[in-house]
């Protein structure tokens, strides 16, 4: 649901969803999914209702995904590394867990 | 093991926190800055310093945020970047500041203490702004800026404020197209700003805000007087459906991008006992400051917008000022401060017309019963009136009634909504009902990393 404007510098690859995709190093997760066209990140606790980033800058928590098993972590402020492993869908992390 | 104590930590590396720490480390203080991104710049200046559009595209106040930022890496301050400050202490002659970065937590002992953590935008709830789609214009600045990323159309921008036609000029730019510009500026916005008139002529933010005006329009259409707003879909936004002079509209959109001004990012400082009191001109929390930035904690300074919104260029000078304060409050000479004062006046110019002029409509600042208010437990603004009216004296009672604040964001969003509900529904000033009481940790940690510090200090 967002395009680059300008081409990508520096590859790096992930996997989002099981899906290869590559980003652009400095990228945070937050815009590699989106560049990827998932719009929705995960479904709320309460009524389930499907949510995406809002506020961009650590505020709001809406965006949280799961990041190389660990859950409930803020896609826009992690950053994408190689190799990086994200899950989108609100999965909470195990008790006892990473 | 314990550290030796540093001078100054500063929170924040945006315009306040960088020139903070260049004018600190110039005096020979021991500096620590932390800041959350990956680089300097804070929200403003994002990545300023080899981003994809550093160099052109968004325009010359961003690119202005460079020269600050070439001699904030070269300075003698240690940087700690994507690392978040989650607690402050006070120690006996000064604080002890945890921190929370890629190597893990750590605990910082310091002398004194700035604050500069920037602003947020002002919540802007309206119905459907939970839908997959719709986020704030600064969110989309922030991935044009760090990805050189922009949505795919129809996108519409909707609110009041210099950010939301800067993004549209930009846009404009860079050849995205906008499907509308709905301005929600309400009518008497002129007349409110009429006082302050002189002195935003005699203020550099004429001939920006003119310049940014014939790009947005350029943009794409401008709706102006809208009185009413949502967003529509299922899974995620389809539509917005708008109301300009009594009539309503529907239009097609997978991207809603909402602004209505910004606001102190106060949660640290409040955290830390400072004082903070409602500010009806700018509607919203304050701390209470000295001229030199001091809080009502000895020691504990806030420069920048995290003190009341100033801009990039007052904030900057503010930054410097206080790290002066806290030079000579360590017994270190610093120079004599008449230029930057004088400086720092003439860049706050200007502002108060700004204020005014973009003031948010109660209507978008304060919503009806149906529409949620606290996003991260789902608390529509009729629940949280419900509470106040069965007696819940404040937001932190309201929590116990609605757990409205009480979500992963622990209030950051919604304290403001919350307290406009409230005071509203109770005729009570702002100040009266007050501010979600933030307590430690302010950023999420593990306990893990909090077990780990166990015995560091």
């Amino acid at each position: 649901m967002f395009q680059r404007l300008r081409d990508i510098r520096q590859p790096v690859r992930l996997t989002i969803d099981g899906e290869a995709v590559t980003a652009d190093a400095g990228d945070s997760v937050m815009a590699a999914i989106l560049a990827s066209g998932i719009a929705s990140f995960r479904r709320t606790p309460q009524s389930g209702a499907e949510r995406g980033p809002y506020c961009g800058m650590g505020v709001c928590f809406d965006c949280l995904v799961t990041i190389d098993g660990r859950g409930n972590r803020q896609a826009c402020l992690a950053v994408v590394r190689e190799g990086m492993v994200v899950e989108s869908g609100g999965a909470r992390p195990a008790i006892g867990g990473p | 093991m314990k550290a030796d104590p540093r001078d100054l930590v500063i929170v924040g590396a945006g315009p306040a926190g960088m020139a903070a720490a260049v004018e600190a480390a110039r005096l020979g203080l021991a500096v620590t800055v932390v800041d959350e991104g990956q680089g300097p710049g804070g929200q403003v200046h994002r990545a300023i310093l080899g981003g994809p559009l550093s160099t052109g595209g968004l325009g010359a106040d961003y690119e202005g945020g460079r020269a600050l930022a070439e001699a904030f890496v070269v300075c003698r301050a240690e940087r700690s970047f994507e690392t978040a400050a989650f607690m402050i202490e006070r120690r006996p002659g000064g604080f002890t500041v945890a921190a929370s970065g890629p190597a893990g937590a750590r605990l910082i002992p310091t002398r004194a203490l700035l604050i500069a953590t920037g602003a947020l935008e002002r919540p802007f709830p309206i119905p459907g702004w939970t839908l997959p789609g719709v986020m704030t214009a600064g969110a989309a600045q922030t991935l044009l800026k760090t990805s050189a990323m922009a949505p795919e159309g129809p996108i519409v921008l909707a609110g009041t404020g210099p950010l939301l036609l800067l993004l549209a000029a930009q846009y404009a730019r860079l050849g995205t197209n906008i499907e509308a510009l709905l301005d929600t500026t309400p009518s008497g916005a002129a007349r409110r700003a009429l006082p302050f008139l002189p002195e935003f002529l005699a203020s550099p933010y004429l001939r920006k805000g003119l310049a940014v005006l014939v790009e947005a329009r350029r943009g794409g259409r401008i709706v102006r007087r809208v009185t009413a707003l949502a967003a529509e879909g299922v899974e995620r936004i389809e539509a917005v459906r708008f109301t300009a002079r009594g009539r309503t509209e529907r239009i097609a959109a997978q991207t809603l991008l909402l602004h209505q001004g910004v606001v102190p990012q106060v949660h640290l400082a409040m955290a830390s006992g400072a004082e903070h009191r409602w500010c009806e001109e700018r509607l919203a929390f304050e701390p209470t400051l000295t001229p030199d930035g001091e809080t009502s904690v000895q020691g504990l300074y806030v420069a920048g917008d995290s003190g009341g919104i100033a801009g990039a260029e007052a904030s900057a000078l503010a930054g410097a000022l206080a790290a002066r304060a806290i030079a000579r409050s360590l017994g270190r000479p610093a120079p004599d401060d008449r230029t930057l004062r004088r400086a720092l006046d003439r860049a706050r110019r200007g502002r108060r017309f700004l204020d005014a002029y973009y003031r948010p409509a109660d209507a978008f600042r304060i919503p009806a019963d149906d529409v949620i208010a606290c996003r991260c437990e789902e608390v529509t603004a009729g629940a949280i009136r419900a509470a106040a009216q069965a007696g819940a004296q404040g937001p932190n009672q309201a929590k116990a009634f609605t757990r409205a604040g009480m979500g992963p964001c622990q209030g950051r969003l919604c304290a403001l909504t919350v307290t406009a509900i409230m005071a509203q529904a109770t005729g009570l000033p702002p100040d009266e009902i007050g501010h979600a009481r933030l307590r430690p940790p302010v950023k999420p940690v593990t306990l893990g990393e909090i077990a780990a510090l166990a015995g560091k200090d």
